[in-house]
This record gives structure tokens, C-alpha cells and sequence, in this order.
């Protein structure tokens, strides 16, 4: 989909002899939704770094499940410091700063409404996210040992939510209402949608976390009594960084796939309205999630007993899978195609894509409670491939929108290359733990797990993932600094254009 | 000077936006919902975990409501009237609105704002005749977070009706879309405090 630059009619923006700091100030001061979108995947981006450093270092420590390398009391927190990461620093946050930078100019509106809101949003997620991680540093968040620092966790919580709702709502009332012309919601481009779709879902969904942290950091602060102190923390909000509410998180993600199987096709998306209903499905997710339990299918009892679990089980862990079949299967029905064309940014598109299919089939599978899967890695395993796979679609979507953002484009070999290496090193890190969650390594543990198999080398693959990702994190950092600085400037967009493959 | 997102695709025509700001308090009152309706279903949860003892007609409660502490219900039910009523002037500025009637606008909204206001202090007051201390324990703990949370969106339409009102004072009657998003939010307001109102105060 071509994407329209309309010049900002909000804000002053910077200027060549505006100055360093003129510069600075112009970015923190922007009303500019590509600014704030990038701001948004920019900071997103360092808090990934930390994501995957953490998920290095424990699995550095699993290694060995007899000695301890680092000071157990740590453990909880980079524990703790995972979860809230991949959800609030880095799932969430990416795809909003897409949504935000994107979604206006494939609608044809001039900036994002309420900017200035869009913008206090990122600073409140940017400063609460960053209090998040100061707290886990200095002993605080769930199990933490400093109970100030633990109130700090629930603050920053607070605020980063609270951001990322001000910026899903302007994102809600751009598509709904700023759409050019003539343009009805059905007429908007895939990406579009699953942005209204799943910023719509971030609006339903985060107050009600929002809610229960309220409760949480008063009884925290107050009494301890009713919440459990800091251990309540993960057995009450545990629902908003897991499955399935972080398939809420992705859903734009689904989106960016939906929207370039046709761009590698060179042909518009047969059956649209049925993608549009696949991310739509993906959403039921959300009615799951505000119950705030776990939907798992036990199939034992009466017939009666079997409905009564399979029914919500399926109804919020399925119905998103098939969701996502729905996308995947039109993305390939587009792709038969005499006029195909590969481009560079499919390929991590599509390998994340099916990275976060795998997360969901494995959520699936995990909820059976015949699989005797709960409390296992597998979970952990879960969380890393839905959040893994969000990165490489988000890489796919800065590789194909860079030249609307940036001006410039990223090399293809680059896109690819990072691409797949990023494929190769997701798979590393989880599916080892899928294996080692049926051999029932515990979650959340670091040592004294014992099971009959191989658990050292399952635990090094999966750390050698976490590091190869890590490494794949820092070779794009590079590549797209190095490139939307310095490297060709284009016009248009040359996937689409022709001008590159 | 020509830069790189010069080069980008020519501007298209300017398009205004259709009820922005409708939408967004739309979307704004739904969160708000799911805020207050979450904590009402965490709120029932620990109701329904207290034990069980008998009521005043024989028929077996739940524990919830501690033993020495008295909600007062003269205070409580004029609040919620006081809601109510909030959102009908609320109603009323849009319906001056519509016929362009500045003076009963800016009154409507002032009102709300004042009605808003006196919602407060039912709320402080209802604190100061239940004398509850909020670290005596769960039931406490959550009634001031759950009432807390509420008073604060409260002060946020206050806030609200105040903008709305001095955009009106400043001569921009013809501006719609405020007093209309304005009414919105009162009434999501309204919903949302009539149902902590009914969980909170009436169920106990």
C-alpha cells in the first residue's frame, strides 16, 4: 500500500541551522506522528536490548541447574524484569510507534489526532517504563526485597500504562476519523486495521490492569493484606504479560503480513474483508483476558464438564489462531500470483509471522491440562517466540516504511540476512524450552531441576538463541542508524515502486 | 532547502477530521469503563471470598462489610442523585448548544463543573462520617482505592466542564464537538459511579 506524505501542520519542527540542541528540543517538543512513532521504536528498542540481555543472563544461569553463577535474590527480579519487558518495553510499544507513524499516512491524514496526547503518551511510557526498570535493578518489582522500590515498580507500571493508552486512543481516533475523503473503514489498508484493531484492544484491555494495580500499590503501601505484598503482584497482573492478552499486543503485527504478501504479489489482496475479519478474530482474545483467569480445557467429567471448559478455551485461544490461519492463508492465496515479486522486508515479516503462530499454538497446547505444561519453561518459551517473532515483523515493517519515515532505505541483503538470523536465533532460544517444559523444567527456577534428558544442552541452545538475538539486535541497531543517516536517499517507496527487491 | 521527505509523495487535499474528539472521548469513557468495572470485578471477588455470617433478617451474608463500620446511606444515595443529575446538565448545555444559546451553555456546563464539584464533597464527607482507616485492613484498603479512583475521574470532569465552559465563555459556540464530548463523559461518569454506587454502597 502507497503511503501519502502529508508535511505536518502541527508544531514547529527542526530546521538545518536550528542546532544541536534546537534539534533535540524539536524532537522532544514534536507533534510530528512519524517522530513520535519513531520515538516510540527507538526507546522501544533499548528496552529490547535489555529484554534480551536478561533472557541471555538467565539463560546463562540455567546452564548449570546446580551452581550459581549470580546472587539468587536477582533472579526474581530479572525474572519479573522479562515479562514486563516483553509486554510493556517492547511488544506493545513497537507496534504502537508503527501504528502511530504509519497508520496516518495510509489514511491520508495530514498528523495522528491529538498529537500533543500521542506525544504526552510516549513520555509517560518512556518515564514509566524507565522507573520499572530502575526499580527491578535496585530490588524492587514482584518479590523484591526493598519495599520503596517494589512501590516504584507499581508507579512506573502505572504510568507506562497509562501512556500507552493516551497513544492507543489517538490512534483509535485518526482511523475512525481522519481517514481521507470517500474512504470508508472498509477501504482502509490492512495495516490500518489491524492498528484500530488492536489499539482498540490495548483501550479495553490495559484499564483493567490499570485497575488492579491500583489496588495492588495502595494495599502494597498500606497493608500488605490484602494482595500478598510483592509476591500478589505476578498472580495478579501475571494475566496482562502472558497469553492470551499478549496476543493483543500483536495484533498489527498480523497486519504488516496481511499488508505485504499483496505488495509481493503486485496484485490488491483477494477476499480483503476476510483479513479484515482474521485480525478481527485475533481480538476475542481480549474478552479472555479482562476475566483475568486462565482459560485451560480440562477434558475430564461429564459431557457437561467438558462443554464448560472446551467452550472458553477455545473461544479465547483458538478463535485467535484461527485468526491468524485466516491472514496467513489469504497472504498465501494473494501470493499465487503470476506477477510475484519477493522483497526483501516479506521474508522477516513472514518468518515472524510464523514465529507468533507457533507462540499461539503452543499456548494452545500448553493449556491442556493433560499436558501437565502449566508452571513449566513452556510458557516462558511462549512468551519468547510471540515476542522474538513481534521484533522480526517489526524489522520487516522499518525496512519497508523506512523510506516513507526516514527517506532512505535499508539494503535488502541486510533485511534479509538480519532477517533470518534473527528466524535461526528465536527458534534456538525457545524451542529448546518447549522441550524442556515436556520434560517439566520449572518455570521461573534456576536451579535444582532435575529431569531424565539433556537439560544442560537444552538450556545452552536456548542461551546461545537469547545471545545470537541479541546479536541480531545490535546488527540492525547499526545497520538502520548507518543507513537512514547516511545511505541512499529514494522516493516513493521502492519495494513497491520496483526499484528494489 | 530540499529535504528527504520532500521528496515523498506530493500532498494530498486537506480532509477534516469527523468527530475527533467525540471519538476520543468515546474511547476514553470505554477505558474508563473497563477501569472501573475491573476493579468492581476484583471488588467481588474478595466479597465473595469473605465468610459467611448471618444478616440482620436471618439469611447468611458474606463478611465483607467490616462489623464497625457504617455506610451512610443519606449521604451516599444523594450522590448518586447528584450524578444524575450531573449528566442531565450536561445534556442541557449540548441541547444549548445546538441552538447556539451561549449564556445557557456556559451556565450548563458551569453547573455541571459546580455539580461536579459538590460530588467531591459528598465523597470527602461520606469519608469523614465512615471514619474508616485505610490501613485497618482489605476491606478498607480497597474501599479508599476503588472510591479514590473514582473521585479522581470525577475531578477529571470537572476539569472538563471547566475547559468546555470558558471555550464557550471565550465565544466559541459554535464548537460543538466539545459540549458534545463534554455530555459524554458526564454520563459515562454517571454510569460508572451509579454501578460502584450499587456494588459499594447498596450491596455492601
Amino acid at each position: 500500500m502507497t503511503t501519502v506524505n502529508l508535511p505536518s501542520t502541527l508544531g514547529a519542527e527542526a530546521t538545518a541551522d536550528s542546532g544541536f540542541l534546537g534539534s533535540v528540543g524539536a524532537w522532544l517538543t514534536t507533534t510530528d506522528h512519524k517522530r513520535i512513532g519513531r520515538l516510540f521504536i527507538g526507546t522501544a528498542t533499548l528496552w529490547l536490548l535489555a529484554f534480551v540481555g536478561v533472557g541471555s543472563l538467565l539463560g546463562f544461569e540455567r546452564i548449570d541447574s546446580k551452581t550459581l553463577t549470580f546472587n539468587e535474590g536477582m533472579m526474581t527480579q530479572l525474572f519479573a524484569a522479562t515479562k514486563t519487558l516483553a509486554s510493556f518495553g517492547v511488544m506493545i510499544p513497537l507496534m504502537l510507534g508503527l501504528s502511530l507513524a504509519i497508520a496516518p499516512t495510509q489514511i491520508g491524514s495530514r498528523s495522528v489526532m491529538f498529537a500533543r496526547n500521542a506525544m504526552l503518551g510516549f513520555f509517560l511510557w518512556a518515564i514509566g517504563s524507565a522507573l520499572v526498570l530502575s526499580s527491578l535493578i535496585a530490588n524492587g518489582g514482584p518479590g523484591g526485597g526493598n519495599a520503596q522500590m517494589v512501590d516504584l515498580y507499581l508507579l512506573g507500571l502505572a504510568l507506562a500504562i497509562m501512556g500507552l493508552l493516551a497513544s492507543a486512543v489517538s490512534v483509535v481516533a485518526t482511523v475512525l476519523s481522519a481517514r481521507t475523503a470517500g474512504t470508508d473503514l472498509a477501504d482502509v489498508p490492512s495495516f490500518s486495521w489491524a492498528a484500530l484493531i488492536g489499539s482498540s484492544s490495548l483501550v479495553l484491555t490495559l484499564p483493567v490492569t490499570l485497575g488492579t494495580l491500583i489496588f495492588i500499590a495502595v494495599d502494597h503501601h498500606y497493608t500488605r493484606i490484602a494482595f500478598d505484598g510483592n509476591m500478589g503482584i505476578v498472580k495478579w497482573l501475571g494475566w496482562s504479560m502472558s497469553q492470551p492478552q499478549t496476543f493483543l499486543y500483536v495484533i498489527p503485527a498480523v497486519g504488516i503480513l496481511a499488508e505485504l504478501a499483496p505488495a509481493v504479489a503486485r496484485r490488491t489482496q483477494p477476499l480483503r474483508g476476510g483479513v479484515f475479519v482474521g485480525v478481527g478474530l485475533i481480538s476475542v482474545a481480549l474478552l479472555g483476558s479482562v476475566t483475568q483467569n486462565v482459560h485451560g480445557l480440562a477434558w475430564t467429567g461429564t459431557l457437561t464438564d467438558k462443554a464448560k471448559s472446551f467452550v472458553p478455551y477455545a473461544l479465547f485461544n483458538l478463535l485467535p489462531i484461527l485468526g491468524v490461519v485466516v491472514v496467513l492463508g489469504l497472504a498465501l492465496l494473494a501470493l499465487k500470483s503470476d506477477s510475484i515479486k519477493m522483497i526483501a522486508p516479506f521474508v522477516p515479516a513472514f518468518l515472524g509471522g510464523g514465529m507468533i503462530f507457533t507462540a499461539m499454538l503452543g499456548n494452545a497446547v500448553q493449556l491442556v491440562s493433560s499436558a501437565n505444561l502449566s508452571g513449566t519453561v513452556f510458557e516462558e518459551a511462549v512468551l519468547v517466540y510471540i515476542s522474538y517473532g513481534t521484533v522480526l515483523v517489526a524489522w520487516a515493517a522499518i525496512a519497508f516504511w523506512g523510506p516513507a519515515l526516514w527517506g532512505r532505505m535499508l539494503p535488502a541483503k541486510a533485511v534479509v540476512g538480519i532477517g533470518a538470523l534473527g528466524f535461526v536465533a528465536t527458534v534456538f532460544a525457545a524451542l529448546p524450552m518447549y522441550i524442556a517444559g515436556f520434560a517439566d523444567q520449572q518455570a521461573d527456577s534456576i536451579k535444582d531441576f532435575d529431569y531424565s534428558g539433556p537439560a544442560s544442552l537444552w538450556n545452552t541452545v536456548s542461551t546461545a538463541g537469547h545471545a545470537l538475538f541479541a546479536v541480531c539486535v545490535i546488527a540492525a541497531i547499526v545497520v538502520a542508524v548507518k543507513s537512514f543517516a547516511t545511505g541512499e536517499r529514494v522516493a516513493g517507496n521502492p519495494w513497491i515502486d520496483g526499484g528494489a527487491q | 532547502m530540499t529535504t528527504a521527505v520532500d521528496r515523498l509523495l506530493p500532498a494530498g487535499p486537506t480532509t477534516a477530521a469527523r468527530h475527533p474528539l467525540f471519538i476520543a472521548t468515546g474511547s476514553v469513557a470505554a477505558a474508563g469503563t473497563m477501569l472501573m468495572f475491573g476493579m468492581l470485578a476484583v471488588w467481588f471477588k474478595f466479597r465473595d471470598a469473605s465468610p459467611l455470617r448471618a444478616g440482620k433478617n436471618g439469611k447468611m451474608i458474606h463478611d465483607w462489610l467490616p462489623a464497625d463500620l457504617k455506610i451512610p446511606e443519606v449521604a451516599t444515595n444523594t450522590l448518586a442523585i447528584t450524578m444524575v443529575i450531573a449528566a442531565i446538565m450536561g445534556q442541557w448545555a449540548v441541547y444549548s448548544a445546538t441552538r447556539k444559546d451561549a449564556q445557557h451553555t456556559t451556565l450548563a456546563l458551569f453547573i455541571t463543573g459546580l455539580i461536579g464539584v459538590a460530588a467531591i464533597n459528598a465523597q470527602v464527607a461520606i469519608y469523614k462520617q465512615m471514619e474508616a482507616v485505610l490501613a485497618d485492613g482489605a476491606y478498607q484498603t480497597m474501599f479508599y482505592a476503588i472510591t479514590g479512583t473514582m473521585l479522581v475521574l470525577i475531578c477529571s470532569g470537572v476539569a472538563f466542564s471547566l475547559v468546555a465552559a470558558f471555550r464557550v465563555l471565550g465565544g466559541r459556540v459554535a464548537d460543538r464537538a466539545v459540549v458534545t464530548a463534554h455530555a459524554l463523559y458526564w454520563y459515562f461518569l454517571t454510569t460508572a459511579f451509579i454501578a460502584l454506587w450499587f456494588v459499594v454502597y447498596v450491596q455492601k
